[in-house]
């Protein structure tokens, strides 16, 4: 691990500052927040994040889960993992953000984990992880050797020919589905940006993950009002039954009356370069009878811009059949 | 003395200790209740570190580290507390598993710094040999290990469970448990233990 100056600022205010001076916010940033730690210095410890400067915010007071004005939920960026999944207005009002992050990680990650940590946390693609290997991710113009080589966990859904990264995250495909909104204080002042334009598709600049600009904090997220009488489910496919990244999975929250659908948020997980939002998902299920014919309808419309690679492809049924099954588990929820 | 009177950790203890005496100036002895306390008060300022309060197993360590040192590094070569182990050193295995004001965590993912003025508590902190915790005890009763060597941090995890949400059966123990791998396969009795002191509570 390379050395750096370790700071402990007295407020969001002296936090921001600082972090402005950094040239970049995205990939080989040179001033990084630490929370949890839990990517940052997992990457430090490979020399794959390099900072010179370390701003610890976990003094900052960011730590609350709060109802907001409009009956909604404000979510602390250091509220840690565990604390989020358990909370009793999350457990009955955002339940499949609390499956979502349960099904994430293990009991210690979570926590540690927060919930600003987790919405920047980076792709478990080996040759990202690896300095001795080629990444446009790490090294932008270096190439990208997942493409034809170690494909099985990477993405179907978002990817270009310089980057086909999943993004691993749990919390933020539910986030996705629950339509959060990201809170962000900079040095030109705060802003609010949705989920959905939060984290960027590779295209042509894989290092560039989020909007996200030197000196940007986040604060919070903000979650709308629940969704009265909405069934929620998370459900996650991977290689073993606990403590391990998805293959794919899948966030539904979904409303049906007199036996057809009213309203669906959808998004997957473990098949997109970002948390997968699915409109197509969304258009083919409202208004729509809630049945297995129609669920499967759905599902295939999510994965119909898949492109699979060498050894992945298998994750375009496997997606399709688990948020058909996601559906068919949230009628009963 | 006969080396088969030797283990490997009185070795370790040993070469420690020496080392550190060897430079000690007897000034910084004094005040010190155990030789340990004299082992880091000994160790020399080394350009770049940090001072630091730990309260570790219900005491305050003033401490200096570099910024890099990991909590678990911190733990196992500033205080020359061994029982927590190195496994993966990146947050996998779970053989670094302490607590953090009561809570269970990687120390390995985390910085010594961050932990300024807080509670830690590592297996040493939890029983000693003639007054063994409940968990540990029943670690011993069901065989709970066969190296030993993720024993600790699967024992740490098993005590911080006790005080979070999770169901009666053994699914909702091995769900909980995941975080700390065991190379031997010990799984089935580590659930067993873990178990028995929850009926026992």
């Amino acid at each position: 691990m390379h050395t750096f100056e370790f700071i402990r600022p007295i407020d969001p205010a002296a936090a921001i500052a600082t972090a402005g001076q950094a040239k970049t916010a995205q990939q080989g940033a040179d001033v990084r927040f630490v929370a949890g730690g839990t990517t940052l210095l997992d990457l430090m410890k490979l020399n794959v994040e390099t900072p010179t400067r370390l701003i610890d915010i976990n003094r900052l007071p960011l730590d609350k889960v709060e109802a907001t004005p409009d009956g909604g939920l404000k979510i602390g960026a250091t509220v840690r993992n565990s604390d989020l999944a358990h909370d009793p207005t999350v457990q009955r009002d955002y339940s499949v953000l609390s499956q979502a992050i349960l099904n994430g990680a293990s009991a210690q990650l979570r926590n540690m984990a927060t919930t600003a940590g987790n919405l920047l946390q980076r792709t478990r693609c080996m040759y990202f992880r690896d300095t001795a290997m080629p990444c446009n991710k790490r090294e932008p113009g270096s190439g990208c050797p997942a493409i034809a080589g170690s494909n099985r966990m990477l993405a179907v859904l978002g990817t270009s020919e310089h980057c086909i990264a999943t993004n691993p995250s749990d919390m933020c495909v539910a986030m996705a589905a629950l339509e959060a909104t990201i809170y962000v204080q900079g040095a030109k002042g705060s802003r609010a940006i949705p989920i959905g334009e939060f984290h960027l598709l590779p295209g042509t600049t894989p290092n560039r993950e989020t909007v996200l600009e030197p000196g940007d904090l986040i604060t919070h997220v903000t979650l709308p009002p629940p969704i009265a009488g909405s069934k929620q489910i998370y459900l996650k496919l991977r290689d073993r039954a606990s403590y391990e990244f998805a293959l794919a999975s899948a966030a539904v929250v979904i409303t049906v009356a007199g036996g057809n659908v009213t309203k669906a948020r959808i998004a997957l997980g473990g098949v997109g370069t970002k948390p997968w939002r699915s409109p197509e998902a969304e258009a083919v299920l409202v208004g729509k009878p809630a049945d297995i014919a129609i669920f499967r309808r759905s599902a295939k419309a999510a994965m119909r811009h898949a492109q699979p690679q060498s050894e992945n492809g298998f994750k375009i049924e496997l997606a399709t059949r688990c948020l058909t099954y996601a559906l068919k588990m949230a009628m009963t929820a | 003395m006969p080396s088969s009177k030797w283990t490997r950790r009185d070795f370790l203890e040993t070469s420690l200790k020496t080392g550190a005496v060897v430079a000690a100036v007897p000034a910084a002895l004094q005040g010190q209740d155990s030789q340990e306390d004299a082992v880091v008060a000994a160790r020399p300022n080394i350009e770049g570190t940090l001072p630091i309060t730990l309260r570790i197993n219900g005491k305050d360590r003033q401490l200096r580290v570099d910024p890099r040192t990991t909590l678990l590094d911190c733990l196992r070569e500033t205080v020359v507390l061994t029982g927590t182990k190195k496994g993966c050193d990146h947050g996998q295995c779970g053989a670094c598993t302490v607590h953090v004001n009561g809570r269970r965590v990687n120390s390995c993912l985390s910085l010594a710094l961050m932990h300024e003025g807080e509670e830690i508590t590592t297996i040493e902190g939890l029983g000693v040999p003639d007054a063994l915790h409940p968990m540990q005890a029943a670690f011993v009763a069901c065989d709970g290990y066969q190296c030993g060597y993720c024993t600790s941090g699967q024992i740490m995890s098993a005590v911080a469970l006790l005080n979070e949400p999770c169901g009666p059966d053994d699914a909702a123990v091995k769900e909980l448990m995941s975080g700390n791998i065991c190379r031997c396969g010990a799984y089935a009795n580590i659930v067993a233990a873990i178990q028995q002191v929850r009926k026992n509570v």
